[in-house]
């Protein structure tokens, strides 16, 4: 691999899947804990659904007291890609629906990575692109 | 469990205790999108006081800030309400950031450390708000995963919710992009720096007043 004059290399990321099975099981704390240790450990997640707003919240929150108290933690990049379903019919809207009662939002992605790494995360409703840094 | 029926009970007990001249309408967004200039504005208009200072240094807001009893007449109607004006939400919070803005290096730590315990404290008062008005800053992106954080903690929430969509003087404005981000909600276009669309957050903050 080519790197470019004045291109800073990235060393030491890598990326780590979740398959939702893996989370379903777990209570508010375990998983925001569980996503925060593969943080620390310079991981970018890819969370096979999406966290609950509460959880989010509470991901963030755990994410202040770490910039707080970890040295060189800058906090968090998240983003979370989920099919849209603005424009689909109700049969449609109710599978989604339906299936999300059954297994949960397993149909979205969630990708949250380490600050210091991840410069942004720019999403439009259909697509995400990690920006390094 | 215990939360969501914490939540029930407080939500039932705001219910039947609260006047309804006591309402308290948050103010809340991501960092520099103008939450505390629109506190200002309302509070200096119909008070006479600001509520806090502004800066374009980001997080310049660290502590919820509280103005009681805060008195609007508009088109011969009356809304009296306490406004929270909250710290910006973010996940990350650098204080190389602040440097390039011209502060010191221990100053700039600080404002960090402060900051980081601004956006705690800032999802904490989540709970306690009749209504919040969510300040977006018109010329970003609006499918940033803080904005919909902050609606999705609302909605689970069941709090009435409007969104502001500031610096419509900005060139890069763009009000369509946020309604479209946000189809379910009322967006009101304005730019609090020249005081253009007040009218209409006027009149959807008495609409939001009635929902709450």
């Amino acid at each position: 691999m080519m790197i470019r004059k004045g291109v800073k290399k990235v060393r030491g990321l890598s990326l780590q899947v979740i398959p939702y099975s893996e989370i379903s099981g777990l209570g508010i704390a375990e998983r925001v804990k569980k996503i925060l240790n593969l943080i620390l450990s310079n991981k970018i997640v890819i969370l096979q659904g999406r966290l609950r707003a509460e959880e989010e919240a509470r991901l963030i929150e755990d994410t202040m007291a770490l910039v707080d108290h970890v040295r060189a933690f800058k906090g968090i990049e998240l983003a979370v890609i989920e099919p849209d379903l603005r424009k689909s019919n109700v049969l449609t809207k109710m599978r989604h629906n339906l299936a999300r009662r059954l297994v949960g939002d397993s149909n979205c992605l969630t990708v949250i990575g380490p600050a210091a790494f991840i410069k942004e995360i720019k999403k439009d409703p259909k697509k995400l692109e990690l920006w390094l840094g | 469990m215990i939360g969501v029926i914490k939540r029930i009970s407080q939500k039932i007990f705001r219910t039947i205790f609260r006047r309804r001249d006591n309402l308290k309408i948050g103010f809340y967004g991501p960092p520099n999108a103008g939450k505390t200039s629109l506190a200002n504005r309302l509070c200096k208009d119909w008070t006479g006081e600001e509520i806090g200072t502004v800066s374009n240094i980001p997080h310049e807001t660290r502590n919820v800030q509280v103005k009681e009893k805060v008195k609007i007449e508009h088109n011969g109607k009356n809304l009296t309400f306490k406004i929270v004006d909250t710290p910006g939400i973010a996940t990350k919070i650098d204080y190389e950031n602040f440097l390039s803005f011209g502060l010191k290096r221990k100053e700039a730590k600080k404002r960090a450390k402060e900051a980081t315990q601004g956006v705690i404290e800032a999802i904490k008062w989540l709970d306690d708000m009749d209504a919040v008005i969510v300040v977006l800053d018109s010329s970003e992106n609006p499918y940033s995963q803080v904005n919909i954080t902050i609606l999705g903690n609302l909605v689970a929430r069941k709090i009435p919710v409007l969104i502001v969509a500031n610096k419509i003087d900005l060139k890069r404005s763009d009000v369509k992009k946020v309604s479209a981000a946000f189809p379910e909600y009322e967006v009101v276009g304005i730019s609090v720096k020249e005081g253009t669309n007040m009218d209409d957050f006027y009149e959807s903050l008495f609409k939001l007043a009635k929902k709450a």
